[in-house]
């Protein structure tokens, strides 16, 4: 889909999905729709930036992070080196690939911790890294910490990063949960049939500083529920009973349960009207790096007055009424509603403002 | 906030407030956390599915929740906030050696950390915020500064918070506390 915002904006505003058929059988004993990472050129483009690092002292999962902040950080003031600066990290799976092959690497870089704290090595950062692993809400849940890091005080900058890759370990998991689809996946359309799976690697950069876009509030909720509950909690807290986002960027994995749960929640929220995607027919489900990946796109997307369609939707094919479209729309809103479901019956919200002058 | 119960699980041994409760020659988590389990006189079929990282969570909110008059508490005010240096570490190894034959959907649900904070919310039917750090070593002052700020602002009046390690190894160690 590209190698930094621009280009992955780009992409998903031509309509081009980065998802395709995977005939790697290291990865499924059948043939796959998914969207993978171009290791050859990741590898190249590593090359590039790791200066004296030898990089076969970083895993594949490190190798994409460090790429990731790079670019944030080449866009930012933020200084790493600043003692106030912090990374967060959010993943499900970090290396997990090391328990099927382990690549020369110990057993202690399974660790996520591990893993975090060299790539904060990497780039010189001082503070302990933190991690969250909270299944698919990951990503929003770590833009959260984020914020409330900045906002109690310890922390100027936080380098929130999400990462996923795929490796057997997923693509086997996800598939004995017959949760995958044959095709590129369908959000909240009717003939959905699973989901479609995708490795990414995504960063932004929270600051106490102004800057483009505010990050005004959000709820990470746990509760498993079939009806919704816990997604329509996590919403009324983040919205706080006054603020109608303008926007809607949804999970929408276009498993049969996730959209139509995720329509009964913001149906129940009180926002059926409002303009919703899901960005996963592009992408696919990047898991730890979804939330983030998805708030960036659109974020970067309403700055020109523009709201990505939802790749892969052609017929509502969920019980209640939300406001998708296949088409690019158009207008200057200024709110954005990130959601986010995952295992384990958690569920994130997060409120994005973007700021007059940005 | 303050602290108003204590549950230490290590080694065959369980401590509440510093206090020993139970304690078993057998360390072997399988089999300690099934004595544990009698012990504290539960019923409830679901505990003998869970991973052993959610058996020891499981176990170690029960305790904590025990003697705590919860009736009248909204669900939706109840935390977890909970953290760890293996994460799921331990079902994985089980899982992967799994797809030597058939990958198991029952094995593979219980690759996330988090699934440990599900499994208490269903069955105290709590709705508040949830979150699970991964930490090389137990950073109590950022988990308890994470639990202040969700009761300080509001968010929560009862918060689970602590550790809970199960390492690849089988090695075992709760502490989690019981906030408000």
């Amino acid at each position: 889909m590209g190698w930094d915002t621009r280009e992955n904006l780009d992409s998903v505003l031509q309509g081009r999905g980065g998802i395709a058929i995977c005939n790697d059988r290291s990865l499924s004993p059948e043939d796959l729709p998914v969207a993978l990472l171009d290791w050859d050129e990741l590898g190249k483009r590593f090359l590039g930036i790791c200066g004296k690092e030898n990089p076969k002292h970083y895993t594949r999962f490190e190798k994409a992070g460090i790429l990731s902040v790079y670019e944030a950080l080449k866009n930012s003031s933020a200084d790493p080196a600043d003692p106030e600066c912090t990374l967060i990290l959010s993943t499900t799976k970090g290396n997990v690939e090391l328990l099927d092959h382990p690549d020369g690497f110990d057993k202690g870089r399974l660790h996520l911790w591990k893993s975090a704290q060299v790539i904060a090595d990497f780039f010189g950062i001082k503070n302990t890294p933190v991690v969250v692993s909270n299944a698919c809400v990951s990503g929003v849940a770590a833009m959260l910490i984020g914020r409330q890091m900045i906002s109690s005080g310890p922390c100027k900058y936080a380098i929130v990063l999400g990462v996923d890759l795929l490796s057997r370990f997923i693509v086997s998991g996800f598939q004995s949960f017959l949760s995958l689809s044959k095709q590129a996946c369908r959000p909240f359309d009717s003939e959905r049939d699973g989901l479609s799976l995708g490795e990414a690697a995504a960063c932004v950069i929270l600051s106490r500083l102004s800057g483009g876009v505010e990050l005004l509030s959000g709820s990470n909720i746990s509760g498993p529920s079939r009806t919704g509950e816990g997604l329509l909690l996590a919403i009324r807290s983040t919205l706080g009973g006054q603020e109608i986002p303008k926007l809607i960027s949804a999970h929408g994995t276009a498993t049969p349960y996730n959209d139509e749960m995720e329509s009964i929640a913001i149906n129940r929220a009180g926002l059926s009207e409002v303009p919703l995607n899901s960005l996963k027919g592009y992408f696919g489900h990047t898991l730890g790096a979804a939330g983030i990946v998805e708030s960036i796109i659109n974020l970067e997307a309403m700055k020109q007055g523009l709201f990505p369609a939802t790749r892969g939707f052609s017929t509502l094919g969920v019980s209640r009424k939300i406001n998708v479209s296949n088409e690019t729309r158009t207008g200057n809103p200024d709110t954005l509603l990130k959601i986010a479901s995952g295992f384990g019956g958690c569920n994130a919200a997060a409120l994005f403002k973007l700021l007059p002058w940005s | 906030m303050e602290l108003i119960n204590n549950v230490r699980i290590a080694g065959g041994q369980v401590h509440v407030r510093g206090e020993a409760l139970f304690s078993l020659a057998e360390k072997d988590f399988r089999s300690f956390g099934r004595s544990l389990y009698k012990y504290l006189g539960i019923s409830y079929a679901k505990f003998y599915k869970m991973s052993a990282l959610s058996q020891l969570g499981f176990l170690a909110s029960e305790i904590l929740l025990k003697d705590h008059e919860s009736s009248g508490l909204d669900p939706g005010e109840v935390s977890l906030v909970f953290a760890n240096s293996s994460s799921s570490l331990h079902s994985d190894v089980i899982y992967q050696e799994s797809l030597e034959n058939k990958p198991s959907p029952a094995l593979f649900v219980y690759t996330l950390p988090n699934i440990v904070i599900g499994e208490i919310c269903i069955r105290n039917g709590f709705r508040g915020e949830g979150v699970f750090f991964i930490q090389e070593n137990f950073d109590k002052e950022f988990i308890f500064d994470h639990a202040e700020e969700l009761i300080s602002s509001g968010r929560s009046t009862l918060c689970l918070a602590g550790w809970l390690e199960m390492d690849m190894e089988g090695d075992y160690l709760a502490d989690l506390s019981l906030l408000i």
